[in-house]
């Protein structure tokens, strides 16, 4: 039961994510989005991934948006979009009604049995190459932070002439 | 609510994630809505990893993977947004269809 409701409140809050017009509130219906799919991941056994998505899912990237509208300011675009609506809903239906046809009658067999791994081990010694990978596009997202927070040069140009 | 009865309600909720994150990348015209599209897709990838996991038997290795994901998404968000700056700054606006100088 508290399966459902959390799973049909992430979907909601996505749904209002992408609906309003308005960029902040789109990005704090995200982060309700986030933080649901965090308890999802919780109640599905793994607690975890559940924590780090919550602190990262729902704070960080929430900061990070904040940050960048902010920065950018709001603007909402109302004209019509690339692809036609009723053509984009029609492929999408299409697409996850397939997946689900396929998908959903195999969750009737019964589950395996739990292997006595555990997340540090899996995480630490088996997926070594993950880790660079991790190390890499940390220093990418540092890289990136500084180009966020880089002066706009025409107010530099223009507090260099008041000077 | 066991293992069982959750899997068929997440991987519902996968692919409704996954549906609105695609539907939202095709319509979307403003470029810090792509990743907010982006984001939401991911949310539904991360799910479904975790759920395969759990449907293998070994839901740690579905985890360690979802951490590479979260990892890989935070750096697109912020890589991202920093690219929506760079280009309201430069073109003055967040349009798509207005800062796609290959068709002219």
């Amino acid at each position: 039961m508290w399966a459902i409701l959390v799973a049909a409140g992430a979907v909601g809050c996505a749904v209002i994510a992408v609906s309003v017009r308005r960029l902040l509130v789109s990005a704090l219906w995200l982060a309700g989005a986030s933080a649901l799919t965090a308890l999802l991941l919780y109640l599905l056994g793994a607690p975890e991934i559940a924590a780090i998505e919550l602190s990262v899912g729902a704070g960080l990237v929430t900061v990070l948006f904040v940050f960048a509208i902010n920065i950018a300011g709001e603007e909402p675009i109302e004209k019509k979009s690339v692809v036609p609506r009723w053509l984009a809903g029609g492929i999408i239906l299409a697409a996850v009604g397939l997946l689900a046809f396929m998908d959903l009658p195999r969750l009737t067999m019964g589950l395996p049995e739990m292997a006595g791994n555990d997340f540090m081990l899996n995480f630490w010694t088996n997926r070594r190459l993950d880790m660079l990978l991790q190390l890499i596009l940390i220093f990418a997202g540092v890289m990136a932070v500084v180009g966020l927070l880089s002066e706009d040069p025409a107010k530099r140009e223009h507090k260099e002439e008041g000077k | 609510m066991n293992s069982i009865e959750i899997l068929p309600v997440v991987i519902a909720a996968v692919f409704c994630l996954l549906g609105i994150g695609i539907y939202a990348l095709l319509v979307t015209r403003n470029l810090i809505k792509v990743v907010v599209a982006l984001q939401i897709m991911v949310k539904g990838a991360l799910l479904a990893l975790v759920a395969a996991g759990r449907l293998a038997g070994n839901v740690d290795l579905g985890q360690s993977m979802a951490l590479t994901v979260i990892v890989a998404d935070t750096i697109v968000a912020v890589v991202g947004l920093a690219l929506a700056v760079q280009i309201r700054r430069h073109f003055g606006t967040l349009d798509l269809k207005s800062i796609a100088t290959l068709r002219k």
